[in-house]
């Protein structure tokens, strides 16, 4: 029945790259083989519609099916045969259609609005932009393109269950304008205030307050990390913030008018307008629940995308969310993808005298509890545990279905605190010693990031008592010929909650999310991720550029200034150069944090009146006595693997030439700073020219790269802290070495390998070192 | 008149026996029945040491004409010396050698000779620093020569300052310190710590090159120097006389001068050391436990200082200047006189208690490599005959074993013991595979020229000189040794001598016989 009756029809679809429209391609494809595709399409920046639908639609799994069956070249061929690619934007008055757009569009007979944007923290004004007045864009393109057409028209719209806001009790398949309690509110002022509130977030982000505050954020992730990337930070830092600002607004609006958040009242006064501006064309509107894995089409456990449930329930099931509000007794309205598409496709075939609206869902028919759910999971991961890094099973934890305030506030506390000790160690100078600890740190923050921004997202949703009738729906499955059912399912009491759960569902969800489902291998292991990391560093044609500082040395500027300085006095002036600098530590230390280059150039003027000849002649000594005592061996030799790989090794420094010239041999080139000298041989205390600090230090290694015939990607950077980081951006593989504990987050972040050198055991910590001769 | 050293056993009333630990001790109970050498006690030392070198210069013996005679105005003079590796400890002042070197260079003056130079006879070992070469010459001597260039340390890596001088008859290459050997006399000065020191090896091996030295310090001639400290046993000391001859045919003219030491070396505040554990008196016991008790205090960096501070008041009991061969044979008559001690029989396990000091960590670290030469190479060398314990018996050694380096002076040894140990502990493919590499390698090159590095090479070296060790053991513990370290080296750790003995038994079997070598001072065996 419904082959036939779509049978010879065109489908005008939009949303096809999403969850819901790639089911729904497929379905067409697969079930109804009368039926042709037009597929509107959003070309990306760089890529045509067509390629977008090939990368994006064509080549996801859900077509595996339909390709095994076929073959790859008849499926290209089936999709060649069947489907029209229309380049164009929902967003877009008259849908940026071409003429040719204009044309398809006007021979569609059927059009399916499915774009929206679903996640559930989308800003207001996107919102507003594509779920509120995106499907009557759709629809005055339709009308205008239909003028002189005669065929009928149909014209199906995707909405949502939710928007029957956060009520109790039953909804029924109607108008929003008919059902109690809903709020008469004017669209247009919703789409103004939204458009103003944008305009206004945008400005009051580049107040003054609001940018220290963000440069102030961004100082304290990367530290003296130069211009250029501190800037670059704090316009990402604004863009986050103008973002947080619009989902919040929209949430607080959204909440004011009894909506759980802007999403699904963007999408009830979507529906409104739609209705208003229809015209004569029959609306079908299909408001699916939550949708979720395919239960039988195109295979079971299909899903695409992380969506709204898998989050939650594998931070359940790594043990990060300890709770979650809920009614017990509530009930969860989840419905499998197909069921949506089934009802979706039998919508177009039965076309309205005027309006008709479905709900898509399981609750009224077919109920899961909360509870159930909840109880299923737990045996799910009872039986079939994630395990954490170190290869335990993860225990679950057991949910006591606290109001949401509670669980919030729960969460925020232990935030806090999280907070605090990251914000206090990073204060602190530490290096390797602490870092296990800062690594847990680190992870527990970010999921209990993660576990707030899910109970805030989400919390609404299991809160929701509602129950969604589903009488329509029923009518349509009642609809389906035998044959119908076997390509086709709409019929919610098709589900056995605990086998599509169990076995369908979470094993999809699992594999879906990546995580670790076997306990580690406890077969020795020969090589680790770092040691392939290392190993493939070691390989091709690099350019490796080394740091020297706390890098290849646990030395620095003011401990060589202390041996140099001492080396050439005796006893009690030794004690005296130590003695002041110590005293000035602090005060050194702080400037160094702020402006690395300020700090040298303030240290490097006592150096005014030295001899350099003296400072040459004592090199040797230098080297044995301070440069090498103090080397990391390990630095040492990857130094010369490079080398012997038959790379090209720089060592940029920022410090003085004479201090580290000793070292030059190790590297093909040492980059240093030359101190001026008068024409007596004594030095000025001035080093003339930008010093390799910072940006300037990324620079200097892309034009090390250019001047020695290296693709970016070839070259490698050794760097200790976050100073570096300009340089350790610019190179194409990144090495964290003892790094600090801001550069230490960055590199986990980034998957950079992160080398722990020391110097060699046996010699006691020098604090100041005191030059003596040897 | 001192009393020669003897064979103990031990039995019931035998007080616990004091093991060196490195920067430490150990006491330790050996099983009933174990024997014990004890080294003789230091011979009386000449007292006037200035007039016996002074003889001894005037009289040389083998075909030499007296010093004097040898010396024109015209010449070029070259005095070579031995470096920082002798004596251990460091000699109280003044060296010996700073004695003996003032005695040529006056003898030298007042012939009038203006071209003279110094150098300080390193082979591949690091350079030494100021305040060593003013020790070991006397600043007097430094003073003197060191501003004017005249003070050189000899550079195997310099090729433009060394020169081929032949080939063996067994086609080994002597190459060879270029002033040396274009001088018109070579003034060799020896301290003969121990038998193995002095002889044609000075000339031949301390200012050779690399290229020349790997002839002689391979895994081949170590294992068939059985020991290379019996010069008439070892294929190290044959080859190196082939070399003698090679260089004195080609013209080079030696007077080789050598030196004798007696074995008083510690200090009095550490007297206790020197004496055997039953006659310690009430003083002797206090300062032992003084020290152990402070030392358990000490960080392992400090206690190294404290020890390395320790000059040795050495008594010289003989100089002796010449012609090379006829030279060195008195003088291996005077340290046999001194350390030769008669054992009878090999036993299955023999213990060792390793010091703080080798002769390539003076002022530094005894890393594991050194740590692993100074028991297999040093120690176990240290006899004549047969070793002290039987082929497939034991060595336990006592240290601590910290995988400890000093990246200044033993740079490659760092890299040898991550990179060389990981792979392989086999003397022959260690040198097979690793050696040339680390020999040629640009950046160790670097710093024993112009720093103060071992050669790239040495650890190979030292490796090489446990070789026979390794080839004659069945097993080697290290009693207190740190594990992780202990088992890079390719042996075991125990931490108790019972724990040792333990699984030294499971080795050699259940009732073995087990020698003890008190030392230092030094004493060497003489196993019949």
């Amino acid at each position: 029945m419904l082959e036939s009756a779509l049978s010879g029809k065109t489908l005008f679809v939009t949303g096809a790259t999403g969850f819901l429209g790639t089911a729904l391609v497929e379905t067409v494809l697969r079930a109804l083989p009368e039926t042709n595709l037009v597929l509107l399409i959003r070309p990306g920046r760089n890529v045509t519609a067509e390629a977008r639908a090939d990368k994006d639609l064509f080549r996801n799994n859900c077509f595996d099916r339909l390709r095994d069956q076929l073959g790859a070249e008849n499926f290209k061929a089936l999709i060649a045969r069947r489907v029209r690619i229309c380049p164009g934007d929902v967003g877009t008055d008259g849908l940026g259609l071409d003429a040719e757009g204009q044309r398809l569009l006007s021979d569609a007979d059927v059009v399916i609005h499915s774009a929206a944007t679903v996640s559930f923290d989308a800003m207001f004004d996107q919102a507003v932009e594509i779920n509120l007045l995106g499907p009557t864009r759709v629809m005055r393109a339709y009308q205008a393109a239909r003028e002189n057409h005669l065929n009928a028209s149909h014209f199906v719209s995707v909405s949502t269950a939710y928007v029957a806001g956060s009520r109790k009790g039953d909804a029924p398949e109607l108008s929003l304008s008919v059902q109690p309690h809903y709020p008469e509110i004017p669209w247009l002022q919703e789409v103004n205030a939204a458009r103003a509130q944008r305009t206004s977030t945008e400005a009051s982000s580049r107040e003054p307050s609001t940018l220290a505050e963000l440069r102030s954020l961004a100082t304290a992730e990367l530290g003296a990390a130069g211009v250029a990337l501190l800037s670059e930070k704090v316009e990402r830092l604004r863009a986050d913030w103008v973002k947080d600002q619009m989902v919040a607004k929209g949430r607080a609006r959204a909440q004011s008018l009894g909506w759980p958040d802007a999403y699904a009242m963007t999408k009830a006064l979507g529906e409104r307008l739609l209705e208003s501006e229809r015209g004569d064309i029959p609306l079908s509107i299909v408001r699916p629940s939550i949708i979720e894995s395919a239960l039988r089409d195109p295979y079971p456990g299909w899903i695409r995308g992380f969506r709204m449930a898998e989050p939650i329930i594998i931070s359940f099931a790594r043990g990060l969310l300890k709770d979650f509000p809920g009614v017990p007794e509530g009930i969860v309205d989840v419905i499998p993808v197909d069921l949506v598409v089934g009802a979706i496709l039998a919508a177009a075939a039965h076309p309205p005298e005027t309006i008709k609206y479905y709900h898509a869902a399981s609750g009224s028919q077919n109920p899961l509890k909360y509870r159930q759910l909840v109880s299923l999971i737990r045996r799910y991961f009872s039986d079939n545990p994630l395990y954490d890094d170190i290869g335990q099973a993860i225990a679950i934890p057991e949910w006591t279905y606290p109001a949401r305030g509670q669980v919030e506030s729960t969460l925020r506390r232990s935030k806090r605190i999280v907070d605090t000790s990251v914000k206090l160690i990073s204060k602190l100078p530490l290096r390797s010693n602490f870092t296990e600890y800062q690594d847990q740190l680190a992870e527990t923050q970010q999921g209990l990031e993660r576990a707030g921004s899910y109970v805030e997202l989400y919390g609404a949703y299991a809160e929701c008592e509602a129950i969604y009738l589903a009488d329509n729906l029923m009518e349509l499955a009642g609809a389906l010929d035998d044959r119908d059912r076997e390509t086709i399912s709409i019929d919610p009491h098709l589900i056995n909650w605990e086998s599509f759960v169990l076995e369908t569902h979470l094993p999809s969800v699992v594999e879906h999310a990546r995580a670790r489902t076997r306990p580690k291998s406890s077969a020795p292991k020969r090589t680790s991720r770092e040691d392939r990391l290392r190993a493939s560093l070691l390989t091709g044609h690099r350019l490796a550029a080394f740091d020297l500082e706390n890098t290849i040395l646990a030395a620095n500027v003011v401990d060589s200034f202390s041996w140099l300085a001492t080396a050439s006095v005796d006893g009690g002036h030794k004690l005296a150069i130590a003695a002041s600098l110590l005293a000035e530590a602090p005060q050194l230390l702080a400037l160094d944090s702020r402006d690395r280059s300020d700090f040298l150039r303030y240290f490097y003027r006592r150096y005014r009146g030295a001899e350099l000849a003296e400072l040459e002649r004592r090199a040797p000594e230098f080297l044995t006595g301070y440069l090498l005592r103090k080397s990391f061996p390990l630095g040492l030799a990857r130094v010369r693997a490079h080398r012997q790989a038959g790379h090209y090794t720089v060592c940029i420094t920022g410090a003085l030439s004479f201090a580290v010239a000793p070292l030059s041999p190790l590297f093909d080139e040492m980059l240093a700073l030359n101190m001026t000298a008068d024409t007596n041989g004594r030095l000025t205390g001035e080093v003339p020219g930008a010093l390799p600090i910072g940006e300037a230090r990324g620079d200097l290694l892309r034009k090390l790269a250019q001047t020695h015939g290296y693709e970016f990607a070839e070259t490698i950077a050794y760097a200790d802290s976050t100073s570096d980081l300009p340089m350790l951006e610019a190179a194409g593989t990144a090495v964290a070495v003892n790094p600090d504990t801001k550069l230490r987050q960055l590199a986990r972040r980034r998957g950079w390998l992160i080398e722990e050198w020391s110097r060699a055991r046996g010699y006691g910590n020098i604090f100041l070192p005191i030059g003596r001769t040897l | 008149m001192p009393r020669p050293g003897f064979v103990l056993e031990v039995d019931r009333a035998t007080p616990p026996t004091l093991f060196w630990h490195g920067e430490s001790f150990r006491l330790e109970r050996l099983p009933r029945g174990s024997r014990i050498l004890y080294p003789p006690e230091p011979l009386n030392p000449i007292g006037d040491v200035r007039g016996a070198i002074d003889h001894a210069l005037d009289n040389p013996v083998g075909d030499v004409q007296p010093l004097s005679s040898l010396l024109n105005p015209n010449m070029k003079l070259t005095i070579a010396f031995d470096d920082v590796s002798l004596p251990l400890p460091p000699m109280a002042a003044p060296d010996i050698r700073s004695l003996v070197i003032e005695a040529v260079l006056e003898r030298a003056a007042q012939a009038g000779v203006t071209d003279v130079v110094l150098i300080a006879a390193l082979a591949l070992h690091r350079r030494m620093t100021e305040s060593e070469l003013r020790h070991a010459l006397g600043n007097r001597v430094y003073n003197a020569m060191a501003p004017r260039g005249q003070l050189t340390q000899h550079d195997a890596e310099d090729k433009a300052n060394m020169t081929v001088v032949g080939e063996t008859d067994r086609g080994e290459l002597v190459e060879l310190n270029r002033r040396a050997v274009e001088s018109d006399l070579l003034v060799y000065v020896n301290i003969n710590l121990v038998s193995m020191d002095g002889g044609h090896k000075s000339v031949a091996t301390g200012l050779a090159s690399y290229d020349s030295i790997k002839f002689h310090h391979n895994v081949a001639t170590m294992v068939h120097s059985r020991s290379f400290m019996d010069r008439h046993n070892s294929e190290l000391h044959s080859s190196n006389w082939r070399m003698g001859h090679v260089i004195k045919d080609a013209g080079v003219k030696i007077f080789q001068i050598e030196t004798t030491l007696n074995t008083a070396t510690f200090p009095d505040s550490f007297r206790f050391l020197s004496k055997r554990e039953w006659e310690w008196n009430l003083r002797d016991r206090g300062s032992f436990i003084a020290t152990s008790e402070a030392l358990k205090r000490t960080p392992p960096h400090l206690a190294r200082q404290i020890f390395q501070s320790i000059r040795s008041p050495y008594g010289v009991t003989g100089v002796c200047a010449g012609e090379v061969e006829a030279v060195h044979e008195v003088t291996l008559e005077r340290v046999y006189q001194q350390q030769l001690v008669r054992v009878d029989g090999q036993s299955d396990i023999l213990t060792l208690g390793l010091p703080f000091i080798g002769p390539y960590n003076v002022n530094s670290i005894m890393n594991p490599i050194l740590v692993y030469c100074l028991g297999l190479g040093y120690l176990f060398n240290m006899y004549r005959n047969k070793p002290l314990v039987r082929k497939g018996g034991v060595v336990i050694l006592s240290h601590p074993n910290r995988p400890e380096f000093d990246p200044a002076f033993h740079p490659s040894y760092v890299d040898f013991f991550e990179q060389v140990l990981t792979e392989t502990t086999d003397p022959l493919v260690i040198e097979s595979k690793y050696e040339e590499s680390f020999a040629r390698d640009p950046w160790y090159i670097h710093l024993y020229r112009t720093a103060n590095a071992y050669h790239g090479v040495h650890p190979f070296y030292m490796w090489y000189w446990g070789a026979h060790a390794l080839d004659h053991l069945g097993g080697v513990i290290i009693l207190g040794g740190d594990p992780k370290a202990t088992r890079r080296l390719g042996f075991q750790s125990a931490s108790t001598m019972a724990d040792a003995l333990e699984m030294a038994r499971s080795i050699v079997g259940p009732d073995p016989s087990i020698t003890h070598l008190h030392s230092p001072p030094l004493v060497m065996a003489d196993v019949y």
